[in-house]
């Protein structure tokens, strides 16, 4: 057994327990852990994030160029972000908190309307392709499988969808089809239950790993 | 001269590798992608008349004045098309086809021992560009105009008084007795937007709930707790908690220092939500958005400080969680209809009825698409759903 003498091991180790106790309860260990946690992101994110990758390359590089030609066409482009930028903080002042306004309905309606393409294919037009039962490849060697397995998605296709169907009442030959989608779900819940937490238990193993390996040393 | 030209071709294919006694392919063409955001240029040729001695080919590109040719990828030695485009490494781009730039290609095969055919004749020029439509998207576009069409005509009937009927949402039901709880004990609401920007539908469905909450919360004079990971989220709450409290009567109940920004990252979110959770001692948690690995963090950590929680996320991984660790789960698509559901605005329930509809469209296309490829024993019918190609 041989106690590491690297003192960030020790931070890192002390850190994890000061976490660890909030299973016990709330304590003062745990708010200065939590509280160091939240000052390190935030700093990691004004720092990192906002000035290393988004003002420096985004906003000042441009703005350095455009100062030596006016007309760069290429930075020229950051200019209505840039007004949109100014605008969100307009919150600072109670007076001007209206400009905010613009920006999040612009950022809003971007969002939504990018994702209403890319939800077509994705979630609508690649989950059709693949419940259709359709003709096995050349690679497949069991043939009845494949056309059994293709049946059993359709089936549960068929059932969880229509348990996301509001326009009526669940009830007669309806409920009984969406109480089948309402297991085939809680099937699929458990399933991925399971696999997640095994992920975590495994990310708990690499903790305790490093609580009595690389900090204890004991092996 | 035998010696020259062979010195004059090592030296073209860079003077270092061993030349191989046999034929590179011939006939290069390269041409613009047809329907693609000019960032892609398709070549092809005809193979090397040796190419059962060779192990793959190896293709040159080169820009104006075209005197320098640099190796840009391999295919194997039976194939005749490459497709050169954008190669992203860590999102850094290493490799790129730039909209109106002119190319030309060189080949030259490769054997399984190491050596070198010459490189071949060079293609003609091609030049990508941009597009404006992609056609193999089409079937995005007029599954688009339906769903629209639908949506428009639904919401007309709406507005002509017609009343469409939704089903019970358990889950968006208990939001109401949630409240009330957390009134009824004088302890505040705790709502989390998730992770996502605010971009992600999730959490545009999430500021349309929190308009709805907060709305409740302002009638019961109640106290609400919005924690942020998200500037731009951050402000798009706090305008509409305010909104809500303004459109109750009660502005001066609004307190802005409740909707903040807590942390940056998902765990330090998720430590700090746990933090409150046992210092303020919320009555009621709501999580609604999109959430990744801290959703049993925050559900677990709500659970033990005995806050009724309701969870609602499209987040499929994280739905057994929410399910294992609160007390009411709002599922997928019904985190949607949330915000129609609880306004119960005709113009919004429209919308429910319009996203049933298309379901039952796009399922009678499920089974009638079964059929017809298991009748004509071909995978034809499919192609109407591909969306690869372009780009």
């Amino acid at each position: 057994m041989a106690i590491s003498h690297d003192p960030w091991v020790w931070a890192a180790a002390l850190l994890t327990l000061a976490i660890y106790s909030f299973l016990y309860k709330d304590n003062p260990f745990y708010k200065f852990a939590e509280h160091l946690y939240i000052g390190v992101s935030v700093g990691y994110f004004l720092y990192f994030i906002i000035w290393q990758q988004i003002v420096v390359p985004l906003i000042y590089d441009p703005l350095k160029v455009l100062f030596i030609s006016p007309f760069h066409t290429k930075e020229l482009l950051i200019i209505p972000p840039l007004i949109l930028s100014i605008m969100m903080l307009g919150r600072i002042s109670p007076r001007h908190a209206w400009m905010s306004r613009w920006p999040m309905a612009y950022v809003m309606g971007m969002g939504a309307g990018l994702a209403i393409p890319a939800y077509f294919q994705t979630n609508i037009f690649k989950q059709i392709e693949g419940t259709i039962i359709s003709i096995p490849p050349a690679t497949i060697e069991i043939v009845s499988t494949y056309y059994l397995n293709k049946l059993l998605v359709l089936i549960i296709v068929t059932c969880v969808l229509l348990f996301f169907y509001f326009s009526r009442e669940h009830k007669g030959a309806l409920g009984r089809i969406t109480i089948l989608g309402r297991w085939f779900l809680m099937l699929g819940f458990g399933a991925a239950f399971g696999y997640t937490v095994m992920a975590r238990v495994s990310l708990l193993i690499g903790r305790l790993d490093f609580l009595l390996h690389t900090w204890l040393g004991i092996h | 001269m035998l010696i020259a030209i062979l010195l004059l071709v090592v030296s073209q294919a860079g003077g270092q590798d061993t030349l191989a006694p046999f034929a590179p392919p011939t006939n290069i063409i390269a041409k613009d992608a047809p329907w693609d955001a000019g960032n892609k240029v398709i070549i092809t040729w005809r193979p090397s008349i040796d190419k059962d001695s060779l192990a793959y080919y190896e293709i040159w590109r080169a820009t104006p004045p075209f005197t320098k040719y640099e190796r840009i990828g391999i295919i194997g030695s039976t194939d005749s098309l490459y497709e050169d485009h954008a190669i992203l490494e860590d999102t850094v781009v290493i490799h790129e086809v730039t909209p109106g730039k002119q190319y030309r290609y060189k080949l030259r095969g490769v054997t399984p021992d190491g050596r070198f055919t010459i490189l071949s004749e060079p293609s003609n020029i091609a030049i990508p560009r941009i597009q404006a439509f992609n056609i193999y998207r089409l079937n995005v576009l007029i599954a688009f105009i339906l769903f629209t069409a639908l949506f428009l005509y639904s919401i007309e009937r709406s507005k002509r008084g017609f009343k469409f009927f939704i089903r019970r949402i358990p889950g968006l039901d208990a939001l109401d007795e949630a409240v009330g709880r957390a009134t009824e004990m004088g302890k505040p609401v705790l709502y989390s937007s998730g992770l996502n920007p605010i971009d992600s539908i999730s959490t545009i469905a999430s500021m349309c709930i929190l308009g709805e909450v907060a709305r409740k919360i302002a009638r019961y004079e109640s106290r609400l707790i919005v924690p942020n990971i998200d500037p731009i989220v951050m402000t798009v709450a706090q305008e509409v908690v305010k909104e809500a409290y303004l459109s109750e009567g009660k502005p001066h109940l609004y307190r802005e220092d409740d909707v903040f920004f807590l942390a940056a990252q998902q765990f330090p979110y998720a430590a700090g939500i746990s933090g409150i959770m046992v210092r303020e001692r919320p009555a009621t948690n709501l999580f609604i958005g999109y959430f990744y690995a801290e959703s049993l963090i925050l559900a677990e950590a709500g659970n033990m400080s005995g806050a009724i929680q309701v969870a609602a996320t499209d987040a499929i991984m994280q739905l057994p969680f929410f399910v294992a660790a609160c007390d009411y789960t709002i599922i997928g698509e019904e985190l949607y209809a949330a915000s129609a559901y609880l306004s119960g605005r005709p113009d919004l329930v429209a919308t429910i009825k319009t996203e049933d509809w298309f379901k039952m469209i796009l399922l009678i296309l499920t089974y009638l698409g079964s059929i017809i490829v298991l009748l004509t024993k071909s995978n034809l019918f499919l192609t109407i759903f591909k969306v690869t190609g372009g780009s």
